[in-house]
């Protein structure tokens, strides 16, 4: 069944069970995001953007919980349902088929590794098989070439391999990669590994790559490590990519330079994103559709012209109003977000909304499409 | 409008979200078994050692002077647990119940005073170190290197020995021991923790009010290296209880006959040898150290795992 | 409302600050014995001033030393070299200002930069100093301490400084805590009770509660959310206006920056680039890192996107082993050779407007 979403979150509820009672995080997000585009999903500090991106990877911090809700991920040709695999099957999806990268690079990244082992780390962990099938096809050549000793170590290599590829937990091979002297045979892997992460860092423009393979995060600058994390990110060419305001700790000349980077390298894999952010301008500059959220359910989701020309949702409308402008008052939203602990039972923006209604503090609306791809959860354009 | 009903209404109202936080730290110790025991158990010794005069009636002028059976006599050879005496007698007819009961006073007593005084040296002299930097902190840092040095027990044996030549009463200089090897363990935490909350911005802020370096360190400061003083100094407690109970153990304690565990199984070495012929004379006085110390141990512990995750949850 | 765009070189302004060739190193320490190795040149060689009651914007990005100037300004910090003149009256700063350049040995600038040059004062005139000059920093969940109630953050400074006690002080923090738009109701609770907009509104009230000159605002806003923000910077241009306050307002955010400042200082490791009255500044900016920097912020109006490579490649270099000559010029897009060994000064290109840089504002001498 050909659609042309790639992941589909249909009526989320997550609830966090906290000493202070129970906070009903999420409460009904219903999102799509299409294949080969970027949705941008903004909202501010406990909206619930983080908990939905990080659920999108069936990723839950404790003491939350899903209560309903269901998240469809349409790879080429199968379906998952997320929230249904076990841990097993998500480790196989999580890396390969959807990434992740975060905010802060320097806390994404191992400090007593290096770059480079870092990177291998995902080679060997999804793509291992094709790795050993570089190793065999060289060392087959090799083999050809050589004779003597280096014949009978070659042969003997060769066989590790492949035993590799079928018995990856033989006896023998345990043992000779516990021995130093036998380990050696390692050493091929290792190679091909190496020359793979430096034409993967060269693709994200990070200068002298052989160099920067061996050095530790603590060298690196704020945007050298995020270029790390997102090559880490896109090492397997995945389906999609899940980025939790990944700029935001950054300066903003390299935030130019990484928005411009992930927007190449979006066109070159063709690539989904999922960009969490605060920041209305980087909305605005690379992303092709835009899904608001306000404690904790989707309230607007347009296409981006349409919605800096014309939000429709009073939060959005507020948003876009509350960006400064030279000569003019900075307006800001009356009141503050309710608590989640007990939010209201209708419409959670109610109390600060300039156009509230009869029925918004009792029933809360739901998820309509105005007009076409633009959907927006509020009364004043209910039934 | 600096009235006594006005301060007192002040105090009550500045009193009300700690004692929120007091809950709320309670309701954590609830949820973990072992901490409920370890709250217990000291709870326990507490209460016998409030209650000792009631539970063990005093005899002599020194409450902590165990008595002796007249009836029984001088004799040395321990009598067993009897109707009158519960745990027995040891040597020369001391009544071990007694000697228990109190001893768990002694210990209490013992433990605040030693604590007392290394928690004001070590602390003070943690901060200055920590706050100052430079060549102060050098110094003391010296100090606490020389005296960390050497094994703990070893070296308060050494002082016990030298000061009650010197004239100090041998359960005073075990009380100065301890206390001159324990405040270095508290001066290096201190500093650490003073290192850590200078480097935090309310201090700068602090400093930008005008605050005074003495200001600093007492407001700002202190109370925030407390969280981890108070895990140590539950683990300590039982510590220096069994440092001192093992320096009477070696014979560097209290005078015989005195209420303290260490001296009970000091007396009572001379008659393990036949096995466990006189079994009341050791086993209950190390059946009260050992709960005494595993209650303040699980105590501390409780508060480590409590104390913790205060802080993220802020 | 908030007169941005009037011309502060037409009017005679009075100076609240007028620094000069402030140098702010750290040691680097390194080795068995912990000398120093290196230093972090984080302001080297800067000068400007400040007038009363305006809002003077300072940006650049990490590591340009934005900070470390502000906090040198008010002492928190001890510069290593340099004049911080502070409320001196305008004949008498004209004379420093002759004297300096006339006869800089003489007994009279001597007794002048002692009365009124922060850089030299001793720990005991600092103390006196405090009560006109505050911070408010950027994370209010740091800046206050987590063990103290609101009110004893509040009234901190007027206590620490003896200005107020007891119920007088208390009085004045109830003042304060309205002023900045809470209440007397919050006085007992710990900040981290509240959310990060009122904590920073509690963070103000401190730095205002001794009725202060000067207020270094080091990225307020950066902390909180977009609705917030919106709340706190209408609540300083309130306080602006009612209490006569002279902001320094340090900042990331140039759109921020472009709506609260009356004039804004580019930065960029250590040195300030371009300095102008605001709306000059965003209009026509000259220096080529501020046209960088500017041209970098996403506007957000998808019709206005960049689609092209960034406006500047690479990172900012270690202020360390700052380049030599002009900072910028390894990543400059105009450099040539005088760039690379000798450092521009800030010229006057226009009224008010002055840039340093050897194409754009070529000095005279040489």
């Amino acid at each position: 069944m050909e659609t042309e979403n790639i992941v589909e979150i249909k009526d989320l509820y997550l609830n966090f069970y906290t000493y202070d009672g129970v906070v009903k995080a999420l409460d009904g997000v219903t999102l799509n995001i299409k294949k080969n585009e970027i949705l941008g999903l903004v909202g501010e500090t406990g909206c619930g953007k983080s908990v939905t991106s990080l659920s999108a990877l069936a990723i839950v911090i404790p003491p939350g919980n899903i209560e309903k809700g269901q998240i469809v991920f349409h790879a080429s040709n199968k379906n998952f349902d997320i929230l249904s695999l076990d841990e097993k099957d998500l480790t196989k999806l999580r890396g390969r088929y959807i990434s992740m990268i975060f905010q802060e690079p320097r806390a994404a990244l191992n400090p007593v590794y290096t770059v480079g082992e870092q990177v291998a780390e995902i080679y060997f962990h999804h793509r291992k098989e094709e790795m050993i099938n570089k190793v065999l096809t060289e060392l087959e050549e090799d083999l050809k070439k050589a004779s003597g000793l280096k014949r009978s170590i070659y042969k003997r290599d060769l066989s590790l391999y492949k035993k590799m590829l079928e018995n990856p937990k033989s006896l023998s091979l345990r043992i000779y990669s516990k021995i130093p002297i036998l380990r050696r045979f390692q050493n091929r892997m290792k190679k091909v590994a190496k020359k793979e992460i430096i034409e993967l860092l060269k693709l994200l423009n990070i200068a002298d790559p052989p160099r920067v393979v061996d050095m530790y995060p603590h060298e690196l600058s704020g945007g050298m490590a995020q270029r790390v994390v997102i090559a880490m990110a896109i090492a397997c060419n995945p389906y999609m990519l899940i980025a939790d305001e990944p700029t935001t700790s950054l300066d903003v000349t390299v935030e130019a330079q990484i928005l411009y980077q992930i927007k190449e390298l979006q066109k070159k894999f063709n690539t989904s994103i999922l960009y969490v952010t605060h920041d209305l301008g980087v909305v605005a500059e690379i992303c092709d559709r835009v899904a608001v959220m306000y404690a904790g359910s989707v309230v607007e989701l347009a296409d981006v012209m349409t919605f800096f020309k014309n939000p429709t949702h009073p939060y959005a409308q507020s948003l876009l109003e509350s960006i400064p402008r030279p000569g003019k008052k900075f307006v800001s939203i009356p009141g503050t977000v309710p608590s989640l602990v007990n939010p209201p039972k209708g419409c959670r923006f109610y109390d600060r909304c300039k156009y509230a209604l009869e029925m918004c503090p009792t029933t809360k609306p739901k998820l309509l499409e105005v007009e076409k791809g633009h959907y927006v959860a509020c009364h004043l354009y209910g039934e | 409008m600096s009235t006594k009903k006005g301060r007192f209404a002040e105090l009550k109202k500045s009193m009300q979200p700690r004692i929120k936080e007091f809950k709320f730290t309670m309701s954590r110790v609830r949820k973990s078994p072992l901490s409920l025991a370890g709250l217990a158990i000291v709870l326990f010794n507490v209460c016998i050692a409030l209650l000792a005069p009631v539970i063990a009636p005093p005899t002599q002028y020194d409450p902590f002077m165990i008595p002796r059976d007249e009836k029984l006599g001088w004799r040395y050879e321990p009598t067993g647990p009897s109707s009158t005496h519960l745990f027995g007698t040891t040597s020369l007819q001391v009544d071990v119940f007694y000697g228990c009961i109190w001893g768990t006073r002694f210990a209490f007593i013992l433990g605040i005073e030693i604590l007392a005084v290394i928690v004001i040296i070590g602390v003070g002299l943690g901060i200055i170190a920590g706050y100052y930097g430079g060549v102060i902190d050098e110094i003391i840092m010296r100090f606490t290197d020389i005296i960390l040095a050497f094994p703990s027990l070893i070296l308060a044996m050494a002082f016990v020995a030298a000061l009650s030549r010197s004239g100090w009463t041998v359960l005073n200089a075990v009380i100065l021991s301890i206390i001159l090897v324990g405040w270095p363990g508290y001066a290096r935490l201190l500093r650490s923790e003073t290192l850590r909350v200078k480097s935090e911005d309310y201090v700068e802020a602090a400093r930008a009010s005008g605050a005074s370096d003495l200001r600093i360190m007492a407001k700002h400061i202190l109370p925030n290296s407390v969280y981890s003083m108070i895990i140590v100094l539950s683990l300590d407690f039982g510590t220096i209880v069994l440092t001192a109970a093992a320096l009477s153990f070696l014979g560097l304690g209290a005078p015989p006959g005195y209420a303290d565990w260490g001296r009970l199984i000091y007396d009572s070495v001379s008659w393990s040898s036949s096995g466990f012929r006189y079994w009341w004379t050791f086993t209950f006085p190390g059946i009260f150290i050992v709960l005494f110390v595993l209650g303040w141990n699980l105590l501390g512990d409780a508060l480590r795992d409590v104390l913790d995750p205060l802080y993220r949850r802020k | 409302m908030l007169p941005v765009t009037y011309t502060v070189s037409d009017v005679e302004m009075d100076t609240l600050f007028e620094v000069e060739s402030l140098k702010k190193y750290f040691p680097v320490l390194g080795g068995v014995l912990k000398r120093k190795i290196a230093e972090v040149k984080a302001v080297d060689d800067v000068s400007f001033s400040v007038l009363k009651g305006e809002c003077f914007g300072l940006v650049g990005e990490s590591g340009c030393g934005k900070t470390t100037l502000g906090k040198t300004i008010i002492r928190l910090l001890k510069p290593n070299a340099g004049h911080i003149f502070f409320d001196v009256p305008k004949d008498e700063l004209e004379e420093i200002k002759k004297l300096e350049n006339g006869d800089p040995k003489s007994r009279r600038l001597k007794e002048l930069t002692r009365k009124y040059d922060w850089a030299r004062f001793g720990a005991s005139k600092l103390k006196s100093i405090r009560k006109y000059v505050q911070i408010v920093y950027q994370d209010p969940t740091t800046s206050l301490d987590p063990r103290m109630l609101v009110k004893d953050v509040v009234v901190e400074p007027l206590v620490a400084q003896g200005i107020a006690r007891g119920t007088k002080a208390n009085e004045r923090v109830i003042e304060v805590l309205e002023k900045v738009g809470m209440s007397e109701k919050h006085l007992y609770r710990y900040p981290h009770e509240f959310s990060g907009g009122q904590r920073q509104r509690i963070a103000v009230a401190r730095a205002i509660a001794p009725n202060p000159r000067f207020v270094i605002l080091d990225e307020p806003t950066s902390s909180v959310d977009v609705s917030v923000r919106a709340q706190l910077l209408n609540l300083f241009t309130d306080l602006q206006k009612d209490l006569g306050l002279t902001y320094m307002f340090i900042s990331h955010d140039l759109s921020v920056v472009e709506c609260i400042s009356h004039r804004v200082a580019v930065m960029y490791l250590g040195k300030i680039v371009e300095f102008a009255e605001t709306e000059e500044l965003f209009k026509k900016p000259l220096h080529p890192y501020s046209q960088a920097l500017f041209a970098s912020i996403p506007v957000p109006d998808p019709t206005k996107r960049r689609g092209k490579p960034p406006p500047l490649l690479g990172e900012v270099p270690s202020p360390i082993n700052p380049p030599s000559g002009c900072r910028f010029h390894p990543r400059c897009r105009l450099a040539v050779d005088i760039c690379s060994h000798e450092e521009p000064i800030l010229v006057e290109t226009s009224q008010g407007h002055f840039v340093a840089c050897h194409v754009v504002a070529p000095s005279k001498r040489g």
